[in-house]
């Protein structure tokens, strides 16, 4: 599905490396996690692979299915079935949450050949999809995460996940800031998207979260690459022991 | 918190600038007053009008070391007569079609009859200036004279102007609040019309009115509304102006607000070439409201584009408050201006007064110069100004872009969410939809790159 290979990036603006020869894959069906120390660049490898400005690829490549996913716009990556949710999800004040998610689906089911949804199926659709998600239809009513606390910003994101059925889930620490019961909706909205021909790369601080969704495969990052890939249990041995003997064990 | 005295002199226009840069050749004047084919005689009007005058000559016309005039060109609005422009036709459904209101439709601010509604309304007298010019009317109480007592302290030639030359407009006056709004129409008549036009409008003790105006007049247009809220009554204004050609267009709003009265307008402005909108009010009355807001789209593309919004706010009793909001988006070279005061009078306690004016800029080319001032003689007061001038938020475009909105989608989201305050302004939620509607379609027909 996801294909990482090599990839180096830079900052646009300063001459300073970021990713640094990073290689990953993520099989159809599959959820990868990546933990890894604040600033080892996992978010940054979130915004390149979903097309945000601001970083030049000096090497390396990065394919959804075999197309390469760095040559695309923003709004092709989601087309093509990449999702982002994002680890600070941004505030828009004056566009309704409603209005912006279905513009977003219908967007995407245009780019792809698809019918636009109606406004009666898409607000049936909506709703159902935000109360398992116990967001209120006063949230979805009032712009878009204006106003929302932490934890509602992130049920958000997992909203239009929803929504959006997109392939590729990318989840940038979407578990900071929920509380526990939080926690166990998102999962359990993660979860039911789970299927397989749909992948997850889930970044997470907290081995907790990997309670919930269950990962195949756990990627440690530092300074721009993967330093060491395992099983769930490396994920139990980052939460005993920290980064420190991972990390020197990789150099 | 009390903003005590707070004044920005230096940057105050003074009854000296302004006589400095009104030492005109009086040829001028003389040329734009004999272009004008003043009326000879008239009715209840015609004392207003020879004082107008009269102040006029005694101003004489802006030049361009005006300091009231220092952002905006005002050969415009001096040149005898205006460049004629051919007529466009009507490209779209009118705003506000199908709702129900009572018309008035004006063809280059004359009335014109047969285009509109029957002037019945229960609770308003409705009656044209031209008509009732020659029977008398309630309006000679202020006919010119809110005009006359917003020439202090900065002079408005182009309104003085007016009061001495409009032929005809509306005079309303509400004493039951009606049951539906009032809609006036302006339409382009002849190529080279330089059309003007005067509304007065009363709305008595606890009435109210909503007052819908949209379209365009004239190659050159120049309009006074002059509006006398008393005790507990309430205006409501909402005014869309999309010039189609390169028009250019001043306006002036005179508002005179009693106790607990509220007077609320907006106007949604969209390209033109030089466009000044100047409102003038004066909150007279203890626990009165003013709002005052617009949204302005200027695309530099066709024509140049300056857009000016010009306001005075007086706050001359205790426990009002009032409110300026002030958006423009601004591409291609467009250059928008905001020159907005208020003016905190000794013994206005407890004022409220607030002001942002904010610009959007789509390009480097663009620009937005802006001039708040508070001038505050109270010492309980809360006043605040601020203006800012931006850029699409990229943070934002990304964030919509990566759920599949395309760019230009995207692009109009972030301009309505820039707008968003200004509309919020607009109190009827069906008309504020129906504004949103037609800026979404203009927007995304004059897709920003
Ligand atoms: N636009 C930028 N300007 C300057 N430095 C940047 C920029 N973007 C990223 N960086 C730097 O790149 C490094 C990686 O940042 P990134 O946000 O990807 O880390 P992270 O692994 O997501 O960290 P965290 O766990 O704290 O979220 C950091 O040192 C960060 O300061
Ligand atoms: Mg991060």
């Amino acid at each position: 599905m996801l294909k990482i290979d090599n990839l180096h990036v830079k900052l646009e603006e300063e001459d300073k490396q970021i990713l640094k020869g990073l290689s990953l894959e993520v099989p159809a069906g599959q959820v990868h996690a990546i933990m890894g120390p604040n600033g080892s660049g996992k978010s940054t490898l979130s915004y390149v692979l979903s097309g945000r400005d601001g970083y030049v690829v000096t090497e390396g490549t990065a394919t959804l299915d075999g197309d390469s996913l760095l040559d695309m716009e923003p709004e092709e990556r989601a087309a093509a079935g990449l999702f982002l949710a994002f680890q600070y999800p941004v505030e828009i004040p004056g566009v309704g949450n409603m209005t912006f998610l279905r513009t977003a689906l219908n967007a995407q089911r245009k780019a792809r050949g698809q019918d636009e949804l109606s406004s009666g199926d898409f607000l049936k659709l909506v709703r159902a999809k935000a109360a398992d998600l116990q967001i209120s239809p006063d949230m979805l009513k009032r712009p878009v995460n204006v106003g929302f606390s932490g934890g509602e910003k992130k049920r958000n994101e997992i909203l239009q996940m929803a929504m959006l059925e997109p392939r590729m889930c990318i989840m940038d620490e979407t578990d900071s800031g929920l509380d526990v019961d939080a926690m166990r909706l998102v999962s359990d909205g993660v979860n039911a998207l789970r299927s397989p021909d749909r992948s997850f790369l889930v970044i997470t601080h907290y081995q907790r979260l990997l309670n919930h969704i269950q990962p195949d495969v756990v990627h440690i990052m530092a300074d721009g690459r993967i330093v060491t890939s395992g099983g769930p249990e490396l994920a139990l041995q980052v939460e005993q022991e920290g980064y420190g003997d991972l990390l020197a064990e990789a150099r | 918190m009390a903003d005590t005295a707070i004044r920005t002199k230096d940057q105050t226009p003074t009854i000296e600038g302004m006589a400095e840069g009104m030492a005109k050749p009086a040829g001028a004047l003389d040329a734009r007053l004999a272009a004008l084919n003043l009326p000879q005689q008239g009715g209840f009007s015609a004392r207003a009008r020879q004082d107008a005058l009269g102040r006029l000559r005694a101003m004489g016309l802006p030049g361009p070391r005006d300091e009231y005039w220092r952002y905006t060109d005002p050969r415009g609005f001096n040149a005898p007569v205006p460049q004629a422009l051919p007529i466009p036709h009507a490209d779209e459904t009118p705003l506000f079609d199908g709702l129900d209101k009572l018309t008035l439709v004006f063809v280059d601010g004359a009335f014109d009859e047969a285009a509109s509604d029957d002037l019945a309304l229960d609770g308003v007298e409705i009656a044209t200036l031209a008509q009732a010019d020659t029977v008398g009317s309630w309006a000679a109480d202020l006919y010119g004279v809110l005009e006359s007592a917003g020439q202090t302290p900065v002079k408005r030639p182009f309104a003085a102007l007016n009061t001495a030359a409009a032929r005809d407009g509306v005079l309303i006056r509400v004493t039951r609040t009606p049951s539906r709004p009032i809609h006036v129409v302006h339409r382009r008549g002849a190529t080279d019309a330089d059309a003007m036009w005067h509304h007065v409008i009363r709305v008595e003790q606890g009435a109210e009115l909503t007052l819908l105006e949209t379209g365009m007049s004239g190659a050159r247009s120049n309009g006074v509304i002059e509006v006398d809220v008393a005790r507990g009554g309430k205006f409501h204004h909402v005014a869309s102006k999309r010039a189609v050609d390169p028009k250019v267009g001043i306006s002036h709003v005179f508002a005179r607000i009693a106790s607990q009265a509220q007077f609320k307008s907006f106007t949604l402005s969209v390209n033109g070439t030089v466009m000044r909108n100047e409102a003038v009010i004066d909150i007279a009355g203890d626990d009165a409201v003013a709002h005052i807001a617009a949204a302005v789209l200027g695309d530099g593309e066709q024509a140049p584009f300056h857009h000016d919004d010009t306001v005075f706010i007086t706050h001359g009793a205790e426990r009002c408050e009032s409110r300026q909001v002030f958006k423009k988006v601004l591409k291609n070279g467009a250059t928008g201006v905001f020159q907005g005061k208020i003016l905190v009078k000794p013994g206005a306690q407890k004022t409220d007064g607030y002001q942002i004016s904010q610009a959007l800029l789509l390009d480097e080319r663009s620009q937005f110069l802006a001039k708040p001032e508070l001038e505050i003689y109270a010492d309980d007061v809360k006043c605040s100004h601020g203006s800012t001038t931006g850029a699409i938020d990229d943070e934002a475009l990304f964030y919509l872009r990566s759920r599949g909105v395309p760019r230009e989608r995207a692009i109009v989201f972030l301009v309505l969410s820039f707008l968003a305050d200004a509309l919020a302004e607009v109190e009827d939620e069906g008309l504020r939809d129906r504004i949103y509607e037609r800026l979404d379609v203009w927007l995304t027909l004059n897709a920003v790159h």
